[in-house]
């Protein structure tokens, strides 16, 4: 019973030593997206709130908080603050399975990947709620938009990490990781080109960002489902959202980008700190794209997804397969 | 022990997640419910340790499946009065088909089939066992001709269903986007050069 207790809190601290930074990053990163697109728009961005603005993003949750929390006339009391956190707990429980280094990782199971899709597929379900228990039309229509965009990328993306699995043989992350062992050659972004950038674009559209983002659509349907939420329940949302953004960016590195492995093995070792650069870059990317793309129209958006990336992701799983199965692969070990 | 506490639990929240489906008023509790229910019931296929199936589960039916129940039970506004008006009419006949329905299940769900001495507790599974590459094996050797049958029914279903919606309309304007993207700028954009206007300057 006891060594129960001790496995208990040490796993406790293990989720929180994941989860505190993860937030952290979440309020580094709104600031950095500020900064970034600031200075694509030649702007300054915001520099008044402690050295370099860095304390932007905490001034403005302490904000959040102390606003009033309005619940709108004949919305559905419960499932409305119940929105927010069901957004929250799937993009937080994600994280359970990434491997920051060999060692470094929380739960190292056998069927990390299907987890992790599991996961990020739950997602969808914080909006739809949100978007109904608002009782209102803007909300709604937000909601709509985005499980349908949200339910047709998946197929793309999920088609994308069967590329992977064939690739390395396993769907433990840690096992992906060590098949692409051997410098930036052996990655599986080189043999997986075209999943690899679908799986980032269908990343892209699954977290509803920019130039994605009809979900929110601000010039057509106000703020799309969380046009009713204030205060605590929409930070929580804006939360989500980049912790979302930060578990793809994390997930793109294990799954093509070799994660913690170093480019050149024979100069530079493996290291965490190589998982950290590249989710941030591919964290950048994200920045780059809002700061660049106009949004998609709707049916563009469903067309791109439907005709060109999901024929793409099948083809190219069939080439994969050919490579394994023929042995014209030059990262296997 | 520990293992017991959880299953228990986890089988009284199916069953309360179950009722709960069929007693809710409102169809989105009922649907979320349903969410819960599979939940539930792939957190106690985790306990036998087939985490392909439990992930499968939560994957397929509560990330897609029910996503799109939601979506239809929301855009539909269901007026539960009008449904309500029959029930005492109906009452003897739907008794008469639970009883019947009843009687069938006890008889083919006795303990005598599914008892506990009938199936003992699983031995559980060495710790490199990979629940994925077991289903795998199976399914692609043993069962591969009906797997694929399954496979080619639901492609027919598929092909079907695509089929049903689909209609030719011909008025309806839609754009080709391979055009879109070929178009030049010389094709839409004209330079004129004009010579500037001189005007008469008064004096």
């Amino acid at each position: 019973m006891n060594d129960s207790l001790i496995y208990l809190a040490w796993t406790v601290t293990k989720i929180l030593a994941i989860v505190i930074p993860v937030t952290i990053s979440v309020a580094m990163f709104v600031y950095a997206e500020r900064k970034v697109i600031g200075f694509m728009h030649s702007r300054m961005g915001p520099n008044r709130v402690g050295p370099l603005g860095l304390f932007q993003t905490f001034a403005d949750v302490f904000k959040l908080i102390m606003k009033e929390v309005i619940l709108p006339t004949s919305a559905n009391r419960f499932l409305f603050i119940l929105a927010p956190l069901i957004t929250l707990a799937p993009a937080l429980a994600a994280w359970a399975v990434i491997p920051f280094s060999a060692k470094m990782v929380l739960t190292n199971i056998n069927a990390g990947l299907l987890y992790v899709l599991a996961m990020t597929s739950l997602g969808v379900y914080g909006i739809i709620i949100a978007g109904w228990a608002s009782n209102s039309k803007y909300a709604f229509l937000g909601a709509m938009r985005s499980a349908a965009q949200i339910v047709s990328y998946e197929i793309a993306m999920g088609f994308a990490l069967v590329g992977v699995l064939i690739a390395a043989g396993s769907l433990n992350l840690v096992e992906i990781v060590e098949a692409q062992q051997g410098g930036v050659w052996n990655w599986f972004f080189l043999p997986l080109l075209p999943l690899f950038v679908i799986y980032f674009i269908s990343g892209v559209a699954e977290t509803n960002r920019a130039p994605f983002d009809v979900a929110e659509g601000e010039s057509e349907i106000v703020a799309g489902f969380h046009v009713e939420y204030s205060g605590a329940p929409f930070a929580v949302f804006f939360l989500a959202e980049y912790a979302n953004m930060i578990l793809i960016a994390a997930l793109s590195t294990t799954l093509f980008a070799g994660g913690w492995l170093s480019p050149f093995p024979a100069l530079i070792p493996d290291h965490s700190l190589w998982f950290f650069l590249k989710t941030f870059f591919f964290c950048f990317l994200y920045l780059w794209f809002r700061s660049t793309f106009p949004r998609y129209r709707y049916d563009q958006i469903m067309r791109l997804g439907w005709k060109v990336f999901i024929p793409i992701t099948i083809v190219w799983i069939l080439v994969v397969a050919l490579m394994v199965v023929q042995q014209w692969l030059w990262w296997a070990p | 022990m520990l293992e017991q506490i959880v299953f228990f639990t986890l089988a009284a929240a199916l069953v309360a997640s179950a009722l709960a489906v069929i007693s809710a008023r409102n169809p989105v509790y009922a649907a979320l419910f349903l969410v819960l229910c599979f939940f539930t019931s792939a957190a106690i296929w985790l306990l036998l340790e087939v985490e392909f199936l439990a992930i499968v589960l939560i994957l397929v039916y509560v990330g897609a499946v029910m996503v799109l129940f939601l979506f239809v039970v929301m855009m539909l506004d269901v007026n539960v009065a009008p449904l309500k008006e029959g029930f005492a009419r109906y009452l003897p006949v739907g008794l008469l088909v639970a009883a019947a329905m009843l009687a069938e299940m006890l008889l083919v769900l006795g303990a005598q089939r599914f008892g506990l001495e009938r199936f003992p507790a699983p031995v559980p599974n060495p710790p490199d066992y990979n629940n994925t590459r077991e289903l795998g094996e199976v399914l692609y050797t043993q069962y591969v001709y009906p797997f694929e049958i399954a496979a080619v029914i639901l492609l027919v279903a598929i092909v079907a269903a695509i089929a049903l919606t689909l209609r030719r309309r011909p008025q309806v304007k839609h754009q080709t986007p391979a055009k879109q993207v070929q178009v030049k700028r010389e094709d839409r954009l004209k330079i004129v050069s004009m010579p500037a206007e001189k005007r008469e300057v008064e004096s």
